[in-house]
């Protein structure tokens, strides 16, 4: 359940996990992101107020998504896993839309190599918040 | 700089570390350790053994009974030793328990869990329980207390300061009241109510005198008070009606069976009287401390909300909210920076319930998500607490973008 290595220097989340969280990739800092967007969505744990939102730019030809912008107010986890979905997602030019509704949580996890076992089903809001985005985009289509 | 290699120092090559947790535990004083030292191997009698050395340690485990009650100001036949602040309240409660058979408890919501728990599992026997809820400052007032007292209540456990927001619980209070009401009790042919505090985290900063204060059971630890992990101690007024909880030798009066060891019960004593000798300086320094801290919080995050009572409440204990950033992220992030400091926010806590403390007094979920501890101690210096100022910054500033 826990990553207990470096020199008898422990930590409750992996070494991936730490990295994401001290140094997250791809978060906007303003209230929205400076660049155009054309899908926004959010998700939340209600039990806790952990609160995710996502802003993605979806180019209409490729159907890839070109720029995800992101903002989570959550414990460690929730912002290393936000962190690590927006690199995956990005990955090799962006994922197809249709690829990226299919993207779950043990996904994520696996990418981060693990979460501690209580941490699951709360911290990792990110991949509904990505999905509400691509439903927002779909609908700013039609 | 403290003379402990251990505290809040430099460590060649990384950054300052800043220990403001001394709630949760405390380093063992050097002189507490080497009073311990010759009771493991040189002196390691089993005090109830009739041979010399058996001797020499039933001689300190006494002297350490002994210097306990002189710091509680009540008799040595009235301590005993236990492992710690949880086995005692568990004695207390359950001891009580086991000899009135049936009947009813009265505590509070923002006990600690070694009472809290108790009483849970009591409820669940041939057992009453009542809990009376603090005030929005996290004080609970004597009339709650009243307002639930039954015919067959004979217990009730109030802790003495709370070990999350450090709020002074109205014991003497609450004591004078009791002991008023039992005279009228025993006129009505009605069983008197015993009072039990938790004083864990009461003994590093009020003088407890037990001859002038009617507690009848008074849990203590040696954890909090610069002594050793592991040990602990119940004082039980003399003619207080209580049975063993554990089956087995007939030590510490028959009450807690199992070999006693002089080295823990050393350890304690020793601890006790450094606390009981230093107590009103130390308050006095970590009160100012604490307060210069808390105005340059107060100005600089005007958001910030600060929890429990500001006048009654321990010097040592600053407890706030910091709406928009969460509390495990904020006390790993601190962490990275080398402080160590806990909160009492859901994501950190193994049921992933927020605290219940800070239920208690009515904060918010967010807000108690939001929430960080810290504990001043011997070895806290102002400078420790700039440099938290200037690590809480970036922390706080980090992830504030992250978050909102």
């Amino acid at each position: 359940m826990f990553d207990i290595k470096h020199n008898g220097v422990s930590w409750i989340y992996s070494d991936k996990v730490k990295k994401h969280f001290l140094n997250p990739k791809n978060f906007i800092t303003g209230k929205t992101p400076r660049w155009k967007f054309n899908g926004y969505g959010t998700s939340g744990s209600a039990a806790c107020g952990d609160v995710m939102r996502v802003w993605i730019l979806v180019d209409a030809k490729t159907q890839k998504i070109k720029r995800f912008g992101w903002k989570t107010f959550g414990c460690a986890s929730a912002i290393a896993t936000t962190s690590m979905l927006s690199e995956m997602i990005l990955n090799r030019g962006g994922m197809n839309i249709e690829k990226a509704t299919l993207v779950t949580p043990q996904m994520i996890i696996a990418k981060l190599n693990g979460l501690p076992v209580k941490k699951v089903h709360c911290s990792v809001l990110s991949d509904r918040a990505l999905k509400n985005a691509i439903e927002d985009f779909k609908k700013n289509l039609n | 700089m403290s003379k402990n290699k251990h505290q809040n120092k430099k460590v060649s090559g990384a950054k300052k570390l800043v220990y403001l947790d001394y709630a949760s535990t405390t380093p063992t004083a050097s002189e507490v350790s080497a009073a311990m030292a010759p009771y493991w191997s040189e002196k390691f009698g089993n005090p109830s053994n009739l041979y010399q050395i058996g001797r020499i340690a039933f001689d300190a485990l006494e002297s350490a009974r002994f210097l306990v009650a002189k710091n509680f100001n009540c008799d040595p036949s009235e301590i005993i030793f236990t492992s710690g602040g949880t086995e005692s309240c568990n004695l207390a409660l359950r001891g009580m328990a086991k000899y009135f058979r049936a009947g009813h408890i009265i505590t509070t919501n923002v006990e600690h869990h070694a009472v809290k728990n108790t009483a849970d599992v009591l409820s669940r026997e041939h057992f009453t329980v009542s809990i009376a809820p603090v005030e929005k400052n996290g004080i609970v007032n004597l009339g709650q207390i009243k307002k639930l007292i039954r015919e067959d209540t004979f217990l009730i456990s109030v802790m003495w300061v709370n070990n999350e927001i450090g709020t002074i619980q109205p014991i003497e209070k609450i004591s004078r009241f009791i002991r008023k009401e039992n005279v009228r009790r025993i006129s009505k042919g009605l069983n008197k109510i015993y009072i039990h505090t938790d004083a864990c985290q009461a003994v590093p900063y009020i003088k407890i005198d037990l001859s002038k204060i009617g507690i009848d059971l008074l849990s203590f630890n040696g954890s909090k008070v610069y002594g050793p992990k592991g040990a602990g101690g119940l004082f039980i007024r003399q003619k207080t009606p209580i049975l063993p909880i554990m089956a087995g030798g007939e030590q510490e009066l028959g009450i807690r069976p199992g070999t006693q060891s002089p080295a823990l019960a050393v350890g304690l004593a020793k601890a006790l009287d450094i606390i009981s000798k230093k107590r009103a300086t130390e308050n006095i320094r970590l009160q100012k401390l604490r307060d210069w801290l808390w105005v340059k919080l107060a100005k600089k995050y005007p958001k910030i909300i600060f929890n429990g009572d500001k006048q009654i409440r321990i010097p040592s204990n600053i407890n706030f909210s910091v709406p928009g950033v969460e509390g495990e992220a904020m006390t790993l992030m601190l962490d990275q920076e080398g402080i160590m400091a806990s909160t009492g926010s859901a994501c950190a806590s193994n049921d992933l319930k927020p605290s219940y403390v800070l239920v208690a007094i009515s904060l918010s979920d967010e807000l108690a998500h939001s929430s960080i501890r810290l504990t001043l101690g011997k070895f806290t210096v102002k400078s420790d607490l700039e440099y938290f100022l200037i690590a809480f910054d970036k922390v706080y500033k980090k992830l504030k973008i992250i978050g909102t």
